[in-house]
């Protein structure tokens, strides 16, 4: 299931859910994005996200079906806030139900990697003098072409 | 909208910079989503950005597309910045 949400989530509420995935369900892994003070930026004082709506749920909907084609993936939750957040604020949520640990390991990072270059989200970092939008990262592209 | 026109959109920093967030254009037959890049960055200004600047992304319908990907009237085009969620 995939929610893009300003509001801001429970991870026990979404674990608890994540558990009733059924039998043969070993291994439930979790990833959980925070925003931080360090970024292109110093001092940066919060986020904006921007996305595409329709597009994005598409795209998300396409990771996880390209997770459940190469690993055992019982269920998948993914999470996005959009709008403004704060420091320590949770950005993004991913959390797969599996046989086993190392497929829902797998399927976990996979998504996440291919999310921060696929899925139409932007971020502009705010600062006490000023705002700017997040250039992306050669290291997420990187990070990314590595599961093709 | 009717079927003569194609919509395009603009996301993140490419609105802010151009400041719009759609246009509606008369679609032209043969025409791809280049074509249409190059029309609008022939604007001169902020729009000469959208050729030979920093990598624009492109969608077509919703789904990514390239610069020779064909677009029609009724089509949904949106350009963008690379994109940098999670």
């Amino acid at each position: 299931m995939i929610s893009i949400q300003a509001e801001d989530f429970d991870p026990a509420v979404e674990y608890a859910a994540l558990r009733d995935s059924g039998a043969g369900t070993g291994a439930i892994a979790i990833f959980s994005g925070l925003v931080r003070e360090s970024g292109d930026m110093k001092g940066v004082t919060g986020l904006y996200l921007e996305h595409y709506p329709g597009m994005t749920e598409q795209v998300i909907g396409e990771l996880i079906d390209e997770a459940s084609n190469r690993w055992d993936v019982r269920k998948a939750r993914v999470i996005h806030r959009v709008g403004r957040l704060g420091l320590q604020d949770q950005i993004v949520f991913v959390g797969i139900c599996s046989a086993h640990r190392g497929d829902a390991f797998a399927a976990c990072q996979y998504i996440m990697d291919a999310l921060k270059t696929s899925a139409p989200f932007w971020k502009k970092e705010l600062t006490e003098s000023g705002e700017h939008w997040v250039e992306q990262k050669a290291s997420d592209v990187a990070r990314s072409k590595n599961w093709e | 909208m009717t079927k003569e026109n194609i919509t395009v959109r603009f996301f993140a920093r490419l609105r802010e910079e151009l400041d719009t967030e759609e246009l509606t254009i008369p679609a032209k037959p043969g025409q791809t989503t280049g074509d249409l890049l190059a029309a609008l960055a022939g604007r001169g200004g902020p729009w000469a950005q959208l050729q030979g600047g920093q990598p624009v992304m492109i969608a077509v319908n919703q789904a990514m597309a390239k610069p020779s990907t064909p677009v029609h009237g009724g089509d949904e085009v949106a350009f963008f910045p690379p994109v940098t969620g999670g």
